[in-house]
């Protein structure tokens, strides 16, 4: 069903589900949301699976024409979002009608946002998922982002849902300072002690190259033992990988599947989000935590969305 | 290959992978028991098992951190490791590449010739001369990054690599040969260019070779390339 018109693309607006394993060893990245909380919630929201496809924006957001009557919801980025002119309400479902116009401006408090239509996104999915490689040029419409003039088509939905808000607690805010917790490793023998503790006791700034690939910070240089070059390796979302000249790189959604550079750390999922929404200028520091610590969060996320569920669909 | 190259050694890669790694170099036997493992894998999957990911020296698995501990994963895999052989045959196949060497499609030939002291005929015979094991696949979807027949070994990378790489082109780089397929930034010396797709999502095999095979290049003229491309 033809649901949206595209008036305007935004900056870079892609369609995104929650990404495309079991094809690192054919050469694919993952690809899939660069915040996938705030994708499931929209997702939520809208009354979908939580893997349904839904658009990503990333800093600056597009102009949608509604085609017919359904349920959307916005989260992540905020960014002054209107509806036919006055204020749009993101974290909650609101109900659009045929010709109305939703509009995004740019991206207030941080970088992707999330607009989830009820019933989902409709295009093929290739390789077992809808999400949008613009380098393997798969995924969303013609594996490639929005342009103007594109008709973003939905699957219907069993029944639109109400216009659902989600409590506070939820909603994700984006400060300008944020502490990643990290897995120290794989490579983090290949560092000086000088170099770790310049890496857990710095704050670095995000620099303008960021992009779904990887987030290049500024800061204090990071000293290698002997050099940073390894035997070309998989490498795993959240990955810091430190070049020659010493100052971080952490990799994203649309990361290569593979890379030759000494990696000291690796954010821990539940923080991958807050990365990727500090945009450039923002500050990251980086604190070292165990695997156990890792998986309560991990397993803290997956209960928020248990637990959303029950309080906002059950009866 | 030295006893010790195969003795792993894990790692965390965040909180969703394990990373084994074996004797960090590159080595045909070392990736081959590599291939291996990962056919033990396929035989005896596990709940919460996403994908594994081999390269020269190591392996990473990727599991659901809500149904396995790391500590489950690695016991997993020693388990994997303790029944797979260094000598096991590998179920791969060989597949054939036509290339249509030096020229316009090959720029670098004369170049990768002359840093070797050989004619360029004998680059190309010694290019086809051997089957060429995949020991994985990256940078570009589908790019296999495969072991080059030893006579060819040590060509630099260009120092400063191309913008665009078109698709098909064939390179040589240290002891590795490959092929770029899709049209890519690229560093590596170009000595000819395949008429096949190594990727197309849009086909039923989107791969055309899988981490394991073996490439045996053989080299086409000119004509047979413009007829296969033509298809």
């Amino acid at each position: 069903m033809q649901t949206f018109k595209v008036v305007k693309p935004g900056l870079f607006t892609t369609i995104q589900d929650l990404g495309r394993p079991g094809y690192q060893r054919f050469g694919l990245p993952t690809a899939g949301p660069m915040d996938s909380y705030s994708l499931r919630m929209a997702n939520l929201l809208a009354g979908n699976d939580l893997n349904a496809a839904a658009l990503e924006m990333a800093f600056a957001g597009a102009t949608l024409e509604v085609m017919r009557q359904t349920v959307v919801a916005l989260t992540g980025a905020s960014m002054q979002a209107a509806l036919n002119g006055a204020n749009m309400p993101a974290w909650q479902g609101v109900r659009v009608r045929e010709g109305d116009r939703l509009e995004l401006g740019s991206a207030v408090e941080g970088v992707y946002s999330y607009l989830a239509v009820a019933g989902g996104i409709d295009v093929p999915p290739v390789f077992g998922s809808r999400s949008t490689d613009v380098l393997a040029s798969i995924g969303g419409i013609e594996g490639r982002p929005l342009k103007s003039g594109d008709i973003v088509e939905t699957y219907a939905p069993e029944d639109l849902p109400d216009e659902i808000m989600l409590k506070q607690d939820f909603i994700s805010s984006f400060p300008p300072k944020t502490l990643a917790r990290v897995i120290m490793g794989p490579q983090d023998k290949r560092f000086t002690a000088a170099g770790l503790d310049t890496f857990l006791n710095s704050i670095y700034k995000v620099t303008v190259n960021v992009n779904r690939i990887g987030y290049k910070l500024e800061g204090p240089q990071i000293e290698h033992l002997e050099g940073a070059d390894i035997i070309t390796e998989g490498q795993t979302p959240g990955a810091i990988q430190v070049p020659r000249d010493g100052r971080p790189i952490i990799l994203l959604a649309d990361r290569g599947s593979v890379g030759g550079y000494t990696k000291i750390a690796v954010v821990i999922s539940a923080d991958i989000r807050k990365v990727a929404q500090s945009g450039p200028g923002k500050e990251i520091s980086f604190q070292a935590v165990d695997l156990e610590t890792a998986r309560r969060a991990y397993r803290e996320e997956e209960a928020i969305f248990m637990l959303n569920r029950r309080l906002l669909f059950e009866p | 290959m030295d006893k010790t190259d195969l003795t792993p050694t894990y790692l965390p890669s965040g909180d969703r992978a394990v990373l084994v790694q074996f004797a960090p170099k590159i080595d045909a036997a070392i990736n081959r028991y590599i291939h291996s493992l990962c056919s033990k894998i396929d035989d005896n999957p596990f709940k919460g098992l996403i994908e594994y990911q081999p390269s020269y020296s190591c392996l990473i698995v990727h599991y659901d951190p809500m149904l396995l501990t790391y500590n489950e994963v690695t016991a997993y895999l020693e388990k994997i490791i303790s029944i797979t052989g260094s000598d096991e045959e590998l179920s791969s196949s060989v597949v054939e590449i036509p290339v249509c060497y030096g020229g316009d499609h090959g720029p670098d030939l004369p170049f990768v010739a002359a840093h070797l002291g050989r004619s360029e005929e004998d680059v190309v015979a010694c290019h086809t001369g051997e089957n060429c094991l995949v020991c994985f696949l990256g940078f570009t979807p589908g790019f296999p990054l495969s072991q080059a027949p030893e006579k060819l070994a040590g060509v630099p990378r260009l120092e400063t690599p191309r913008t665009k790489v078109p698709a098909g082109s064939v390179g040589v780089v240290g002891n590795q040969t490959g092929v770029y397929p899709i049209s890519s930034p690229g560093g590596w010396r170009l000595i000819g260019r395949t008429p096949l797709k190594l990727y197309d999502p849009g086909r039923d095999e989107p791969f055309l070779v899988k981490p394991g095979d073996y490439i045996r290049f053989k080299a086409i003229s000119a004509e047979e390339y413009a007829a296969i491309s033509a298809g």
